[in-house]
């Protein structure tokens, strides 16, 4: 069973939220996806200063298997992508919800964060499409 | 970001596979950046994952695979182990030391009888003519009159009425049936051997470990066996083959026994590899893989297997060859090449290839090279390729450079040290 951080939000396609003190939101891919993808060799980034519509394909993770698109979970405006996956994307295997974040958004509306999932909903959300 | 897709692209699967759409299953991203991507990036076949029940057929080693914690995937109607926990390092393992394959989902059939001889020779493009002591190999293509590719395999001379052949799972029905059909004018009988199981043992260390495995009894057998032959040693069937590019052994045994034997294995330190890491080493080893790399629509004079078409005698007519002769008289007006990424991202299947003042390709099997560092690829391009050329990746154009195949040898670049 993948990790599930009870203090983060959720997207159904499998990206978690985490609000910040500052109002910026950091976002990642969770423990779940990043089993299902496998061993992570390539992120492409998505451009820091741009302005992004909720579900927009920002950023693709690439691991040995497959590519695979990264949703915006809310609007708003990009303002860092972690650089450190350049040239470790395998931070993203090991440490998901930690030094494998992807990118800091400034959201239009933090209410937006607000309606993302809960780790128990998220949770549900997972068992489901597991059956 | 997870794309809700089923996508076999140009690997149809022929046995049964999940009953209903996966729930997740990652296998493409499509489009442009921004949220309207248009250009797929195929990912590799096996790519559909049935989380929960699967509802394919089953090896011998199932049990196995998921007592040591394997992630099993759909392939070809099988539920087949992608990997045990890391691709990559099951890669490196191989590539180092030495690692175990279950590949009893691929079809065994033996043909006995005084015509076996005739009817290969007239069923294969290349010719077992040339096989002159018991227990030799060959790799050939089964073309259809067309000159197309119907299948590759392996095909092992025992003795003068016993050939056996190896061939792929994703292709079986239709192979077997077209052997069956060209077998009725021979004196030949076709016996399809599915109480076999299979497993490939392959790396540095796969002699050591396999007679450290089998015992003494094995030890001389193993010694004397040369690259590209096979002997027997009781009830076990042992070719110096393999689909990776080390040293390695293909083990054919009865399923009752495999079990055991993938467990003696284990025991002596052979990691259990997944089919995630065998199609990342095939790749580095420069070794096609039917329905990416070539097809029934694909001459094998234009998908890098011109090696494997035996021209002469002349007279000796097979399936296709006058098809095949004809393209090779109008000369092939596409080639199989090897390509590096240059950039940082990794080439697909069916990505667009362009070749500046000269035309466009398609990458047919592409994947980050664990040995390498980098994304390499087959591409079927135009003849005149030269040196260079772009990949089309998600509307970005990256460079590639294109090399000679394979890309890996016994654990060592093949690339030029400026690349």
């Amino acid at each position: 069973m993948s990790e599930i951080p009870a203090d983060l939000k959720y997207t159904k396609s499998h990206e978690w939220v985490k609000l910040e003190d500052d109002g910026t939101v950091l976002v990642g891919i969770t423990d779940h996806a990043q089993e299902l993808l496998g061993d992570m060799v390539y992120v492409e980034q998505p451009e820091v200063g741009s302005e992004v519509e909720a579900e927009d394909a920002v950023a693709v993770v690439e691991s040995v298997k497959a590519a695979s698109d990264v949703y915006c979970p809310v609007s708003g405006e990009i303002v860092e992508a972690n650089e450190s996956l350049a040239d470790t994307p395998e931070l993203v295997n090991n440490d998901p919800y930690g030094e494998g974040w992807l990118m800091r958004l400034r959201p239009a509306d933090s209410l937006d964060v607000e309606q993302l999932m809960d780790a128990e909903t998220y949770t549900a959300h997972v068992a489901a499409e597991e059956h | 970001m997870l794309t809700l897709e089923s996508d076999y692209h140009s690997n149809p699967p022929t046995g049964q596979r999940c009953s209903r759409q996966a729930a997740i299953s990652i296998s493409q991203v499509a489009g442009q950046r921004g949220g309207n991507r248009s250009e797929p990036v195929a990912a590799p076949f096996f790519m559909t994952q049935c989380p929960g029940n699967l509802m394919g057929k089953r090896t011998p080693l199932y049990d196995q695979h998921v007592a040591m914690g394997a992630k099993m995937v759909d392939f070809a109607g099988w539920d087949m182990p992608i990997h045990y926990g890391s691709q990559i390092e099951e890669h490196h393992q191989v590539r180092k030391a030495v690692g175990m394959f279950d590949v009893s989902h691929m079809t065994v059939v033996d043909l006995n009888g005084p015509g076996a001889s005739d009817l290969l020779r007239y069923l294969l493009a290349n010719d077992v003519a040339r096989l002159k002591q018991p227990g030799k190999a060959l790799y050939s293509c089964m073309l259809n009159p067309a000159g197309g590719v119907i299948d590759d395999l392996i095909v092992y001379y025992m003795r003068p009425d016993w050939y056996r052949m190896v061939v792929n799972s994703s292709t079986r029905d239709k192979d077997l049936a077209w052997i069956m059909q060209q077998a009725e004018s021979y004196d030949v009988q076709v016996f399809e051997r599915p109480e076999l199981a299979m497993i490939a043992v392959q790396g540095p260390q796969a002699t050591d470990k396999l007679k450290q495995t089998l015992g003494q009894q094995a030890d001389a057998v193993i010694d004397d066996l040369k690259v590209f032959f096979a002997a027997e040693v009781g009830d076990y069937f042992i070719g110096r083959t393999g689909y990776t590019g080390e040293n390695g052994f293909e083990v054919i045994l009865p399923e009752q026994q495999a079990a055991q034997f993938w467990q003696d294995l284990h025991k002596h330190g052979v990691a259990p590899i997944g089919l995630g890491a065998r199609d990342t080493l095939r790749l580095e080893a420069g070794m096609n893989l039917y329905g990416a790399d070539m097809d029934e629509d694909t001459s094998p004079l234009e998908a890098g297997l011109g090696w494997t078409i035996a021209w002469e005698p002349e007279d000796r007519d097979f399936i296709g060859r006058q098809n095949l002769e004809t393209v090779r008289k109008n000369k092939p007006v596409k080639k199989l090449v090897g390509l590096v990424l240059q950039d940082k991202g990794v080439l697909r299947n069916h990505q667009k290839v362009v070749v500046a003042g000269v035309g466009e390709g398609e990458v047919t099997s592409g994947s980050f090279s664990p040995t390498l560092g980098k994304a390499i690829a087959f591409a079927s391009v135009p003849v005149a390729t030269g040196s260079e050329c772009s990949i089309d990746m998600r509307g970005r154009m990256l460079a590639a450079k294109v090399v000679k195949i394979p890309f890996v040898r016994n654990g060592k670049s093949c690339l030029p040290d400026d690349i």
